[in-house]
Order: C-alpha cells, then sequence, then structure tokens
C-alpha cells in the first residue's frame, strides 16, 4: 500500500494503472469541459440573443467581449435598448457535448450538395487508401527488409539509396504522383507508398540483423543450409518483432493519409473534414478528427491482442 | 603404484588397461597444427598456435585453459563457425569446412529456437535431414525421453529452467547424430548443484550412446570428473601445455570428487594454469591498495 507512485523502472500495480491510464483520457476531457462550460474560463465572445438598438447586430451572432461591452454602454448611455447576450467560445472550439452529439449526427447529416459523400462512404474511401498504400509497400518492403538483413550484398546494393530515398518528404512527390497516375486514389496510394516504404526496408532490416547470431550458428550445426536457415530461423526468428515494426509503421502511414487525400481531387475523411470546416460545423470537424484516432488506436489494440495469439511463445515471456 | 603420494601420472591396472584400449579405438577428429590469428585493427594477435591432438571414438575429452587461451576460438574452429588461419581438422580422415551436423554443438547460452517448443526444437535437426514430419516427431521423442523431459514436450524454451533448457540443447545436437559433439561451457551458466546434476546426467548419456565428446571449460572440478583425456591450453598465445590421462577410475559419482586420482589431478592441473611463479604477482593482488574507507572512531572498528 506504501509503494510510491514514483520509482525509476518499476511497474505500479494494476489499479493504479488503471486509474492513470483513464485519468490520461479524463483529464483533457476535464480542461476541455472546464473551459467550455464554466462562463469564467476564456469565453473571449459575446453570442447575441437580442441586437437592442445595435444596428449591426443579429441575434445568434459573436462578437467579441469588448465591442459588445463597449456598444452595450453607448446604448445605454444614448436611452436606448441595450443588447442582449451571453459570453461564449469561439467558433471553432465547441463544447464536448456538441461534439459528442456530433459523433451521431455527422453519420446522419445528409451531405450539403447530391453526389457529395457521406461520412461512412468517406472514412470507407480513407480506410482503403491507407489499405493498399500499405499493403503494397509491405508486400515489396518486408521481404526486401529481411533480404537486407541476411545478406550483406544485397543489403549494400539497396540501402545506401534507400537511405537516400527516405529523406525525400512524400508529399513532394503529390504533383508527380498526380502527373503520372491520374487524379483518383492511385496518386494517394502512391504517397502512402512512398512515405512507408523506404522507412519499412530500413526498419525490417534492421530487425533482421538483431536476431540473435548464435541461433543461426546452432542451425548450422544442426545442418541448416542457405534457404532453411532464412526460412526455418531467420524468419520465424524476427516475426515477433517485426509484428510490432508493421504495428509502428501503420500509424506512420496514417499520418501520411492527410496529405495524400489533398493530392488530386481531395477525398476521403480529409475532404469531409475540410468541407466541414468550410461550413463552419467544426463539431463535425473534431469528430471526424477524433474518429481517425479511435481507428488507429483501436487497429492497434486489436493488433496486439491478435498478436498474442498468434504467437503463443510470447506468451509465457 | 606407489602409494603415498599419489600423482596424476599414477593408474590403477583397469585403467591402464582401458587408456590401452582407447588408444586403438579408430581416430574420430584429428587436428592438425591449427594456428589462428586475428587482425585487430593491423595489429596481429596469435590466439591458437600450433594445436594438435587427436579424439578416439567414444572419447571424452575436455579442454581447459585460463581465460584468453583460445579454447572457445578452437571449438568455434572445430565446429565450422570460424576459420583457421593455418592448419587442419579431419573428421573421419576427411578435412571439414563449414559447420555441419556430424559436429554437433551446444552453446553455453543454450541457443534453443524460442519460437518451436521443445519437442519441435528437437525435431529441428531431424527435418534437416530430410526425414518425414512423422519419424522426426517419433526419434525427437526419444530423444526427449532420454534427456528426461517428455512432461514439457509441448513448453516453449521461455517456460524452463536453465538446466531444463541445456537438456533440450543436447537432445537436440545428439538427434542430429553427431560423429563428435562439441560443447563450449554448456553448464558455466548454471548454479553450482544443477551443474553437479547436468554433469552426472551427461556422463549418464555418454555411456549410453556411441558419440565422442569435446567440452571446453574453465572448472578444473568439472573437466577432471568429466573427461577420459584433459588438454590443457595456455594463454598468449594459445598452445597445448600438456594432455593429460585422467587416473580417475569409471564408474564415477560424486564420492570421486575426494579419491586421491582426482585430487592429484585437480592439483596437477591447478599447478599447470596457475603455476607457482605467478605467486608473487597473484600475492601482490591479495593485499588490494585499499585506503581505509571508514569513519575515524567508527563502531565497528574492525570486521574480526
Amino acid at each position: 500500500m506504501a509503494e510510491p507512485w514514483f520509482a525509476a523502472r518499476r511497474a505500479l500495480s494494476p489499479r493504479k494503472r488503471l486509474i492513470l491510464s483513464i485519468l490520461s483520457f479524463v483529464l483533457p476531457l476535464a480542461l476541455w469541459s472546464a473551459v467550455s462550460y464554466s462562463p469564467l474560463l476564456w469565453h473571449p465572445e459575446v453570442l447575441v440573443s437580442d441586437p437592442g438598438s445595435v444596428s449591426y447586430f443579429s441575434a445568434g451572432m459573436r462578437v467579441d467581449k469588448k465591442v459588445f461591452a463597449e456598444e452595450s454602454a453607448k446604448a445605454q448611455a444614448a436611452g436606448l435598448p441595450v443588447p442582449q447576450g451571453e459570453p461564449t467560445n469561439p467558433v471553432y472550439l465547441p463544447a464536448p457535448h456538441e461534439v459528442a452529439k456530433a459523433f451521431y449526427s455527422a453519420f446522419t447529416t445528409e451531405p450539403r450538395r447530391s453526389g457529395e459523400k457521406w461520412l461512412h462512404e468517406s472514412l470507407w474511401d480513407s480506410i482503403q487508401v491507407i489499405f493498399w498504400g500499405f499493403m503494397i509497400s509491405s508486400l515489396v518492403g518486408v521481404p526486401l527488409g529481411i533480404l537486407c538483413g541476411t545478406y550483406d550484398a544485397i543489403a549494400r546494393i539497396n540501402e545506401p539509396f534507400i537511405e537516400f530515398f527516405r529523406y525525400l518528404p512524400a508529399p513532394a512527390f503529390g504533383a508527380l504522383a498526380v502527373a503520372i497516375l491520374g487524379i483518383h486514389d492511385a496518386p494517394k496510394i502512391a504517397i502512402i507508398f512512398i512515405g512507408t516504404f523506404f522507412q519499412q526496408v530500413l526498419v525490417v532490416s534492421n530487425t533482421t540483423r538483431k536476431l540473435d547470431p548464435a541461433l543461426l550458428e546452432a542451425a548450422l550445426t544442426l545442418g541448416a543450409k542457405r534457404l532453411a536457415l532464412l526460412f526455418r530461423v531467420v524468419i520465424p526468428g524476427i516475426v515477433t518483432d517485426l509484428y510490432k515494426d508493421m504495428r509502428i509503421l501503420l500509424g506512420w502511414a496514417w499520418t501520411y493519409l492527410i496529405v495524400a487525400e489533398l493530392i488530386g481531387t481531395s477525398s476521403g475523411i480529409t475532404w469531409f473534414i475540410t468541407q466541414q470546416a468550410r461550413y463552419k460545423n467544426f463539431d463535425n470537424v473534431y469528430a471526424a478528427i477524433m474518429i481517425i484516432g479511435i481507428i488507429g488506436l483501436a487497429t492497434d489494440l486489436l493488433l496486439a491482442w491478435l498478436g498474442k495469439r498468434i504467437f503463443p511463445w510470447q506468451r509465457s515471456v | 603404484m606407489s602409494e603415498n603420494p599419489v600423482s596424476y601420472l599414477d593408474q590403477s591396472d583397469s585403467v591402464r588397461d582401458r587408456f590401452t584400449r582407447l588408444r586403438q579405438r579408430p581416430v574420430v577428429l584429428q587436428v592438425n597444427n591449427l594456428c589462428k590469428q586475428f587482425d585487430h585493427g593491423g595489429v596481429q594477435t596469435t590466439a591458437l598456435h600450433n594445436i594438435s591432438f587427436q579424439t578416439h571414438r567414444r572419447e571424452f575429452v575436455c579442454v581447459i585453459g585460463p581465460s584468453g587461451c583460445g579454447k572457445s576460438t578452437l571449438i568455434r574452429i572445430l565446429a565450422g563457425l570460424e576459420t583457421a588461419s593455418s592448419g587442419e581438422v579431419l573428421l573421419d580422415g576427411q578435412p571439414v569446412h563449414g559447420p555441419g551436423p556430424e559436429r554437433g554443438m551446444v552453446f553455453q547460452g543454450y541457443t534453443l529456437f524460442p519460437w518451436l517448443t521443445v519437442k519441435k526444437n528437437v525435431m529441428f535437426g531431424l527435418e534437416r535431414m530430410g526425414k518425414s514430419y512423422g519419424t522426426a516427431e517419433a526419434e525427437a521423442r526419444q530423444w526427449i525421453n532420454m534427456v528426461g523431459l517428455e512432461k514439457f514436450e509441448n513448453h516453449y524454451p521461455s517456460q524452463l529452467s536453465g538446466g531444463m533448457k541445456q537438456r533440450v540443447a543436447i537432445a537436440r545436437a545428439l538427434a542430429a547424430q553427431p560423429r563428435i559433439l562439441l560443447m563450449d561451457e554448456p553448464f558455466g551458466a548454471l548454479d553450482a548443484q544443477t551443474r553437479a546434476r547436468m554433469q552426472a546426467y551427461l556422463l549418464e548419456i555418454w555411456k549410453n550412446i556411441d558419440v565422442t565428446i569435446l567440452f571446453i571449460t574453465h572448472d578444473l572440478d568439472e573437466a577432471v570428473f568429466l573427461a577420459d583425456r584433459i588438454l590443457v591450453l595456455k594463454a598468449h598465445p594459445g598452445e597445448v601445455q600438456e594432455l593429460i590421462e585422467v587416473p580417475v577410475p569409471h564408474p564415477r559419482g560424486p564420492g570421486c570428487l575426494l579419491s586421491p586420482e582426482f585430487l592429484a589431478t585437480r592439483a596437477h592441473i591447478e599447478q599447470l594454469i596457475h603455476p607457482p611463479a605467478e605467486e608473487s604477482y597473484s600475492l601482490s593482488e591479495e593485499h588490494l591498495n585499499l585506503v581505509r574507507m571508514v569513519k575515524v572512531g567508527d563502531a565497528v572498528s574492525t570486521v574480526f
């Protein structure tokens, strides 16, 4: 019970860990709620409910607190009806309950124009772009990374160039990708690919090199030869670390999504966000951003859970 | 057969008989003038110099020497994991190049495949030999039984203790039916009790299987307890100092650790590895130049 909260590299009790994990979400939410619901905090604007005698005010308008105070004083001095209103936050900071409502309403709001996509359709587009970009990258990148990590010759002929190419920012290839691949999903997938692939090869080859060489030596003294060495020792030996790498890399792929979707015809969740921001539906904007976060976290947790089932020898470690 | 004092050279009739028969057995491993130089940024160091010896079939040879005598380098060259600078290694008269299953190896660090169960680990070499899954599995089971781990055949290495892991490693190496089993300080990481038990196990296994064992250790008791002959190396450069025939009769049990033959052999090797000439050097190390790090007037002024 007297266990300290701060001890270097010591695990806390499960209860304390749970409390802190919950707090890590509750604290930002509490801060957001405080700013949103207590009129004393921030609230730099006034939402006009009755314009009174001020000619350019109208009901539902947001005006700066100072302007509102000046106009109220002027009206009072002149004996004219005083404008009414209550303090509010700027339109770009909706309250938590509004965003919470938007989680539902964003899905049920019909697009403004026919032919535009619903939120779930936009999301599905985004997920497809991520999936194909990451899939194509992995299909080439993972085998190449493993070969680079296993055979010095393959590493030497590939890695210097990849090392150079990974510093070229993926979004810089946007215009080129559109010129070559058209304006639809292909250039977007290409951006995700460029953003993921070069890192992936280097990360995977590095992971492969970390395999304990004694395992390869043991396999050699047991009669393993070339291909058996690769398929029976190297690949199973790194597969758990590889899986962790892939989870991290998938997170990186998501960060390229927003840029990728602005290329060519803007689409997917990014299109939805920019569109909603244009209509000043900031509650929908927040909801959409959070949906990305939720999808990302949920995928990662799912993969972590799956990993424990796929690799049983890790369970007891 | 002088009674007192006993020398390590004194062999009882039965022991002398055994060595005569042993020398008549075919030679399994022949090492001729093996040299190994390392190049550290232009500076040449000789790890092994003109090592020559041979082991006979079903013989148990220990290699012992001070740290830096190149005993690990030697066994790695024999296993084919490193190449010698000169000299040759013959197995059954044939020169060997590179690693191969006919020279099985047990490492100090266990090196079990963590993603395979005990059974699959033991099957690894059998499957590399091209045996079918069923045959490999049946044979693996026998080897696992032999090291007494049948209850653990579906466990992963991370679920086993150090001694159990090393038993699996021995079973795995033996399953590939090597001509010679190379063991590189296999019990070095185990606690004293487990090590003693593993030594007894190993002798038991060796008695029942047609295998020649070359065993590296830095533990004198271990070497004398296990070996038929002991190859004593000296350091800088690593050279053969003496090849000793251990006069302790078989079968060996815990009782033999106090037998006069055992003690005499042990004392002789001790003296080879830590010669009295170096005594003055080691003596100065015993009296470390320590400043007393206690406060003046400290409550406990001396530990005695």
